[in-house]
């Protein structure tokens, strides 16, 4: 596994899109520090281009990454190494590669210019969101043969949870507003990785009291390390289980 | 060594392998006939288990490979059209390859001096022609003395001097008691080296025997006349059927 991760990380620093990308997070993230002095709206700005730039990024780069290594796979499969090994493989060099990428970008000029806990807040949802897409990018590679219908598809993913999904919730928050909602939103947030990321870090960042007794209670649940177990899970379950979709339809997939 | 065993493998609505089954012996070099589309590379991908058929079942070694892939260390494969990751150089794919297989000490690199890829090494692979890259693929094929080896259009796109080198090569693992499963267009090249036929039509065998007996039978002395003569018969006999089903 380790020999076939190897190669992969190889092919991807040959592209050099990686490194690009941790500049264009470096520069960010220090032209934020440089345009304000208070840390904590600084990660406000950050969590901003967290929530939506690195899922777009991961689950785009992973798509395309995915058809670009077709021969690679072929190759790999008419030689002595299991299906699930080469596919496992491509996973994991992949999301290493820009989970490193992210930190690295982020990460980097937090310890220079200091930050607090809410740095790392932002930097733990940046990889779980990081993971969360790639998870997704490698479902919709291998749910089609087309590399535009995959993209489309990832893309789709993007919009959904970036965009479409917020909107339906803040219409059933509208709809039911006369009955108790916030158990049931707690529920759909879990259906929604970057908003259970975008809550973990607004919690941290002390605003939550502006969002009245419902920010109290999330302040209560999520603010307890139960919450921050029950996120963890969630995140994770959004990680697992599409590889491990993806690997059953890999291995029974014709190429 | 391979017993290939009521096979069936279906592509949307067509039914490209429908109930093949077939033995392969070692030391035997079979010669893998059929018009295109007749199922013979997805007859190959199957044994390789990069298609995975309907149903049917294929032994290799007295294994099932079902889920296995061990089994693919006895297997050189060369690809009708060999697609390689772009930007990786020659010598880095066999290094590759190589340690994909732990470093086995001795390697066959007898193709890769006779068609001098060493000199090329350097060449990325999306810098290669055609031909080159078909050398690449046998190369890659003969390499760890897989006893085992399906050849898919192995000397289509080669040029004259280079068919020879392949051919020889093909003669002596032939000769070493290999298993040689070859398809290919070019009859000639058949005729030499192989010793059995198997004839792939949409999906079924229509014929298993030696080329000897194809010979005998249609009183021919090359095997491409003879496989003419063959295909005629069985088409004569393809619409016979067809009518007696009818009524």
């Amino acid at each position: 596994m380790v020999r076939i991760v190897k190669y992969v990380f190889y092919d991807i620093l040959r592209t050099r899109f990686i490194m690009l990308y941790t500049l264009f997070l470096l520069l960010c993230t220090v032209a934020m520090f440089q345009l304000d002095t208070d840390t904590g709206k600084v990660i406000l700005s950050l969590m901003n281009i967290v929530l939506m730039v690195v899922p777009l990024v991961s689950i785009v780069f992973s798509t395309i990454h995915f058809y670009n290594s077709y021969e690679f796979i072929e190759l790999m499969l008419s030689q002595p190494v299991n299906r699930r090994v080469i596919f496992l493989s491509e996973y994991f060099a992949v999301a290493i590669s820009l989970c490193f990428a992210f930190t690295a970008g982020v990460g980097l000029p937090m310890v220079l210019y200091g930050a607090d806990a809410s740095g790392f807040t932002l930097l733990y949802s940046g990889i779980m969101l990081t993971l969360v897409f790639v998870s997704l990018a490698f479902l919709s590679s291998v749910l089609t043969r087309d590399k535009a219908k995959a993209i489309g598809v990832a893309l789709l993913f993007w919009f959904y949870f970036s965009l479409i999904y917020d909107g339906l919730l803040m219409w059933i928050i509208y709809t039911f507003m006369d009955y108790p909602l916030e158990k049931a939103t707690l529920a759909l947030i879990s259906l929604n990785p970057v908003d259970l990321a975008r809550i973990l870090m607004l919690l941290q960042l002390d605003i939550s009291a502006l969002m009245g007794y419902t920010g109290a209670f999330y302040k209560e649940f999520f603010g307890s390390s139960r919450g921050l177990i029950f996120s963890s899970v969630v995140l994770a379950l959004w990680i697992t289980l599409p590889v491990w979709g993806a690997t059953r339809i890999f291995s029974r997939k014709d190429l | 060594m391979i017993s290939i065993q009521q096979l069936k493998k279906k592509f949307g609505k067509l039914w490209a392998l429908d109930g093949v089954s077939v033995e392969f012996a070692s030391g035997k070099s079979y010669a893998l006939i059929g018009p295109n589309g007749s199922g013979k590379t997805t007859l190959i991908k199957s044994v390789l288990g990069m298609v995975i058929p309907t149903s049917g079942n294929i032994v290799v070694d007295g294994e099932i490979i079902k889920h296995h892939w061990h089994y693919r260390e006895k297997i050189g494969y060369m690809p009708q059209i060999g697609r390689y990751p772009d930007n990786m150089r020659i010598g880095q794919l066999f290094d590759m390859m190589r340690n994909i297989r732990n470093n086995p000490p001795l390697v066959d690199d007898e193709l890769i001096e006779s068609f001098r890829l060493d000199r090329m090494f350097d060449k990325r692979m999306h810098t290669l022609s055609g031909g080159t890259r078909q050398k690449v693929s046998a190369a890659l094929a003969f390499l760890f003395h897989a006893p085992i080896l399906f050849l898919d259009e192995p000397t289509a796109g080669l040029d004259p001097v280079s068919v020879e080198i392949l051919k020889e090569k093909i003669l002596k693992e032939k000769e070493a008691g290999k298993l040689l499963i070859i398809t290919s267009h070019i009859m000639s090249d058949l005729d030499e080296l192989s010793t059995e036929v198997v004839y792939l039509q949409e999906g079924h065998v229509r014929y298993n025997n030696s080329v000897e007996e194809l010979k005998d039978i249609t009183s021919e002395q090359k095997l491409g006349k003879a496989m003419a003569k063959l295909i005629r018969g069985l088409e004569e006999k393809h619409v016979d059927v067809k009518i007696t089903t009818n009524e």
